[in-house]
């Protein structure tokens, strides 16, 4: 219970941090938007070309807004050595890496918030037809994003070139997750919309990220020490 | 768990890649007493100091935290170290009391008097409630102290603790180390200011090129006995 109590004081701090500055979502939800209006210009607008395009543009907003996130969430505890005094508590060191995760998740899902219905608008995509499937399949691919990402962004907290090798690491982790979540996605807004493909990558996606919150779980308090 | 009244250290070595921080160190640290860790910037105080906080892993050798004669490990020795660091190790967004109340939830300290910690410290009152990245470095360098001693730690680790407080300031630091030392903690200084120091330091200890060159306990040391040490032994 004590650890998901800190857990949460963690994940709460970092919000009030972000709420505070507004550093993070404003930069996210900028460059979110500014990808919705670079693809409503770039893609042609007729109903066939958005229905096979829209799921891609959905997710590489999200993947590349999350890396921006993963990397300014992770440098603002690099700046007066915050991560040092998180870990120097006796709080356990899951509860530190549960917290950050959970707190870069919810940065994801908003982000993920406006540009989802901003890709509806401009594009006219029927995005919502299968609101429910839609909103559990970006909820567990902010999580997967924020799990894997958090592993490997407090493990390159003092690597000077981490800015380059987060999305260099990152990326190749994430593709099966953006895979699936732009499957699901294809599977939601088709003319004839497929339930069963959709729910077999919402499991695929269900499992990776249980795969992977096991995995970071196991090796994080032995990556983020010296 | 008590607090600790003695750490072990032994034949601690800690390499970074090629590099050898720390060579085999050997040394005890006990309660109620001021250990003042000298030596020239890269000697390996600051490595020294991580390996204390258990933030970083010895290539080899160990530390041994006791309580009563107990064994203490794991979260349980966390909970008695406080650190002032080079860094402030707190969150410029947020106020000195938010920091102070953050730190006392993860520390589960559930009677700290916060307002009475910042007095100690001489934090300006108008200033708690504002985002400590407006505070200058002096002021920066007090709400570190406050979050330091937020737990009342049995093992305070100091790097530099003197760093951008005037004359008066590290002068009164020092005075606060001393009665922090006589209440049975065991205080890690690093510092090149001797004077601060001077007439509370009790145990000295000179690291070269990551080797315990000198070690020697006595009473309070003078801030005259600390210079002739440092000079004899440091270089």
């Amino acid at each position: 219970m004590s650890l998901f109590r800190q857990a949460a004081r963690i994940a709460w701090k970092d919000l009030r941090v972000e709420l505070r500055s507004k550093e993070i979502v404003a930069t996210m939800i900028f460059f979110g938007a500014l990808l919705v209006v670079i693809y409503s210009f770039a893609f042609p607008h007729d109903d066939k070309a958005v229905r096979s395009s829209v799921p891609g543009m959905l997710w590489v907003a999200i993947a590349f807004t999350g890396t921006i996130a993963l990397g300014r969430a992770f440098d603002r505890e690099r700046e007066n050595d915050t991560m040092r005094a998180l870990l120097l508590s006796p709080v356990p060191r899951l509860a530190v890496f549960l917290g950050k995760a959970v707190a870069m998740a919810a940065l994801v899902l908003s982000v993920a918030v406006i540009v989802t219905p901003l890709l509806a608008l401009f594009l006219d995509a029927p995005l919502f037809d299968y609101a429910g499937e839609l909103a559990l399949v970006v909820v567990l691919g902010a999580l997967g994003i924020a799990v894997i990402g958090s592993v490997f962004a407090a493990t390159l907290l003092k690597v000077r070139s981490r800015d380059v090798l987060l999305p260099v690491i990152l990326y190749p982790l994430l593709v099966p997750l953006f895979v699936a979540g732009t499957k699901t996605t294809a599977a939601l807004v088709q003319v004839h919309p497929n339930t069963e493909a959709a729910w077999y990558w919402i499991r695929f996606l269900g499992i990776y990220d249980a795969a992977f919150l096991v995995l970071s779980l196991w090796v994080f308090e032995s990556l983020v020490i010296e | 768990m008590g607090r600790l009244d003695l750490v072990a250290i032994e034949k601690v070595a800690k390499r970074f890649g090629s590099e050898r921080a720390l060579a085999g160190v050997s040394m005890e640290l006990r309660g109620s007493s001021m250990c003042a860790l000298l030596g020239h910037n890269g000697a390996g105080k600051t490595t020294l100091l991580g390996v204390l906080s258990t933030l970083v892993r010895p290539s080899s050798g160990k530390i041994a935290y006791r309580a009563g004669g107990k064994d203490v490990t794991g979260e349980d020795v966390r909970r008695e170290i406080g650190m002032l660091a080079h860094q402030s190790l707190c969150y410029a967004e947020l106020t000195a009391v938010e920091n102070l109340e953050l730190f006392a939830g993860l520390y589960d300290v559930r009677d700290a008097n916060i307002d009475a910690l910042l007095d100690k410290v001489g934090l300006d009152k108008r200033a708690r409630h504002r985002a400590s990245r407006t505070y200058s470095r002096g002021m920066v360098q007090r709400l570190a102290l406050a979050r330091a001693l937020l737990t009342r730690p049995s093992l305070l680790l100091l790097d530099e603790p003197f760093t951008g407080l005037d004359r008066g300031g590290a002068l009164a630091l020092g005075e606060q180390l001393g009665e922090i030392k006589a209440q049975g903690t065991i205080v890690v200084v690093v510092t090149h200011d001797l004077e601060a120091i001077a007439g509370r330091a009790d145990h000295v200890a000179i690291l070269r090129r990551g080797s315990l060159v000198f070690e020697e306990r006595g009473d309070a040391y003078s801030y005259e006995t600390l210079k002739d040490i440092y000079h004899r032994h440091a270089n």
